[in-house]
């Protein structure tokens, strides 16, 4: 675990007392910046004020909101089962994720469980959405530092990850499949084996990914030791995901608390790297994608018989009581407060969604660093904006 | 050739202007069209422009016809004078580059005795150009895209000059020609089958030139003046339409130019093996033999663009001050030790 000691707490105010000198002594002004709200660095609409002493940023602020599209409100005047088209775009590169927790917590409300074949299936099409999620972030971490290449090999080989997706689901990127109680539809045939297959093609894409990129001297030099977050910051800021277990903390919530999906009937691991820095946050999702493939490989060795839809009304009326579910999304961990007083549609939603802690660090990090590492910090926190603003 | 036929002045420079106007464009537009449309869409597993002529090879011109279209925009704060000057100075330092380089025996506009230090001093006229561009846009992006141009450029200007000054010692002469030529007769081991080519003798310098080029010509591993994720294109974010198309024809007849160095100084030129030196036939040979030998530079230039990250400004001013400068030195003390005692 890395924490702030005294010493490196010394080293940083002499560094800034220094740099203060010269700017008296020369009287350089500085100049504030806007990265975005329309900026190729922020992959949406996000804004982040900074003010720059030269290439140095003095101070840097997030300003969200550009996007907010009123999901929480949105949901309070639709039914149970309509709320899931709305919140598959809230992360909208791993949406299958997004609809779990919810019906999870539905689920808890009205105290059905899904069978354990709908479980694994679940489970599946969690970590497929997982891949396809942080298969894209691996590749476009290269583009934000300048290397064109690996993007559009991500783009290709999350292609066969999403046609899994849509063999099972019939949609691409917002599949609407999960159910309270259970699933839309059970697997198609030959899909099993297809997807086996597919999850060769992603680890053999992985493996690119560490040739083209966590092999390079270049990225290395510009990762390493740039935007250094410690563990005790990252907790207090309360991130979660892959950028706190790259701070070094052992969390994940598969395995700390999973709610009843199949995490727990195989065997994984949590990776976890120490230094906490832009290369740990890569390093780490790097593996947790080839985990995630591992894990589906286990799952569909697994998957139990039986029906894939629990006894459920045809008009679905949730009893009132309230509900927390979360889980641990490719971006970290998302939740959903579901309020209900015993009506078609939930009394309020409210929605914890995982970038919108992750980047809330960004003015604690930024401070003395230059404007390349701003967008070195930015893509490796791996924000989604429909994930921040909701 | 031009001055076999002996015409009088004004003919001649008006044949070498209309030459200089169908060249440097067409040359670019090869490297484009080769390099950035086939051969990146090749290496990340795309096709590339396939539609327009024979492989998508008439792609340019419908995207010349699209700049050429495209509104002439002036930002209401930008220096109007300097905005609309800069992309002409920058593509004026191009221009004069191709005054030295050789094709031939003969086919050069000009043989100048001082060709190495007239290329390197001309092609140094860019960062003006460019310090013009993100200085008048009134364009934070294009500030700092502009000083980091500047700073850039005369970090690799120098070792780019002493990584030359090897070659020079070793030619003993700054004539483009007159490099060729000792390439030409000089000999390896006293075999002199394939001349000498620099390469062998100058890898060190060869090393260093090709990087500094990378750097100067702002390709990526260098390439923060433009850094499309972080500065949104750097200097040339104002620019639209036809000037765009400036900066973007200089860019890469640049590139043209100094691969067109590299293969002069140490790969022999126009020369083949088996032909004398002034022998007329290598005035029609040569333009061909020089642009295999330009294609190949340029195609490592390119495969490290399309491949690598991209360095931070600091980290790129410390890997020229050094680590280049003082190996280029170290090159030139050699050079020179080889060249008294042998």
């Amino acid at each position: 675990m890395t924490t702030t000691s005294d010493r490196d707490q010394l080293a940083y105010i002499s560094s800034q007392a220094a740099d203060a000198r010269v700017n008296v002594e020369l009287n350089t002004g500085d100049m504030t910046l806007n990265i975005g709200p329309q900026h190729p660095a922020t992959h949406g609409t996000l804004r982040i004020a900074c003010r720059l002493d030269g290439e140095q940023v003095i101070m840097a602020e997030p300003m969200m909101g550009y996007m907010h599209r009123g999901y929480e409100k949105l949901c309070e005047v639709r039914t149970y089962p309509q709320c899931t088209t709305l919140i598959n775009r809230i992360d909208w590169l791993g949406s299958f994720a997004n609809e779990v927790p919810f019906i999870l917590a539905a689920e808890r409300l009205m105290e059905v469980e899904a069978p354990p074949r709908a479980q694994w299936i679940r489970t599946i099409l969690f970590e497929l959405s997982r891949i396809a999620n942080v298969a894209l972030f691996l590749g476009d971490m290269g583009v934000q530092l300048g290397a064109l290449t690996p993007v559009f090999f991500a783009f290709r080989d999350r292609e066969h990850v999403l046609n899994q997706i849509e063999a099972i689901t019939g949609g691409r990127f917002h599949p609407n499949f999960d159910r309270i109680g259970g699933l839309k539809d059970d697997i198609p045939r030959g899909w099993i084996e297809e997807t086996k297959s597919v999850m060769v093609k992603m680890r053999t894409f992985c493996d690119e990914m560490e040739d083209l990129l966590v092999g390079n001297e270049i990225f290395q030099a510009r990762c390493r030791g740039v935007g250094v977050i410690p563990a005790d910051v990252a907790l207090n800021y309360g991130m979660s995901g892959a950028n706190l277990r790259a701070s070094g903390v052992d969390w994940d919530l598969r395995r700390d608390a999973n709610p009843g999906l199949a995490w727990d009937q195989i065997d994984w691991r949590v990776w976890t790297h120490p230094d906490g820095d832009s290369f740990a946050r890569y390093w780490v999702r790097l593996q947790e994608t080839r985990e995630a493939t591992y894990i589906v490989d286990k799952l569909l060795d697994g998957i139990p018989s039986g029906p894939i839809m629990a006894k459920v009304p045809r008009i679905i009326k949730v009893p009132a009581g309230e509900a927390y579910i979360s889980t641990e999304n490719p971006l970290g961990e998302m939740g959903y407060y579901i309020v209900s007083k015993g009506e078609l549609g939930p009394f309020r939603v409210k929605i914890r969604t995982p970038s919108f802690n992750n980047i809330s660090v960004v003015p604690w990090v930024m401070k003395g660093v230059y404007v390349p590492d701003v967008i070195t910090i930015l893509g490796s926190l791996y924000f989604i904006l429909g994930d921040i603003d909701r | 050739m031009i001055e076999l036929l002996a015409l009088p002045y004004w003919q001649e420079t008006s044949i070498k202007l209309g030459l200089a106007l169908v060249v440097i464009p067409t040359t670019s537009l090869i490297l484009v069209y080769l390099f950035l449309f086939k051969m990146m869409a090749f290496m990340q597993s795309r096709l590339g422009p396939n539609e327009t002529g024979p492989y998508g090879s008439l792609q340019l011109i419908a995207e010349a016809i699209k700049f050429l279209q495209k509104e002439d925009i002036n930002p209401a704060q930008a220096d109007r004078r300097v905005f609309r000057l800069a992309p002409v100075v920058v593509l004026a330092s191009t221009f004069l580059l191709y005054v030295v380089l050789p094709a031939g025996p003969d086919a050069v506009v000009q043989n100048l005795d001082t060709g190495v230090f007239y290329a390197m001093a001309v092609s140094s006229l860019s960062v003006l150009g460019i310090l013009m561009a993100g200085w008048a846009s009134a364009n934070k992006y294009a500030l700092l895209g502009g000083l980091r141009a500047a700073g850039q450029l005369i970090a690799y200007e120098l070792p780019l000059i002493l990584a030359v000054m090897g070659v020079v010692i070793q030619a003993e002469t700054m004539n483009l020609q007159g490099i060729i030529e000792a390439q030409a007769t000089g000999e390896i081991f006293g075999i002199g089958l394939i001349g000498n080519p620099f390469i062998l003798t100058q890898f060190l310098a060869f090393l260093i030139f090709m990087i500094a080029a990378q750097a100067e010509l702002t390709q990526t591993p260098f390439d923060m003046p433009v850094a499309e994720t972080e500065l949104v294109g750097g200097y040339h974010i104002e620019y639209t339409g036809f000037r765009f198309l400036l900066f973007f024809m200089a860019e890469f007849g640049t590139a043209f130019a100094f691969a067109a160095l590299a293969s002069v100084m140490f790969l022999g030129g126009w020369w083949i093996p088996g032909f004398d030196v002034d022998s007329n036939i290598l005035n029609i040979l040569g333009p061909g033999v020089m642009l295999g030998k330009i294609l190949l530079v340029a195609f490592f230039i390119f495969w490290v663009r399309f491949t690598y990250p991209r360095l931070r400004e600091d980290q790129l001013q410390k890997f020229a001050w050094k680590v280049l400068i003082p190996l280029a030195l170290v090159n030139i003390v050699i050079t020179g030790i080889f060249k008294v005692v042998f």
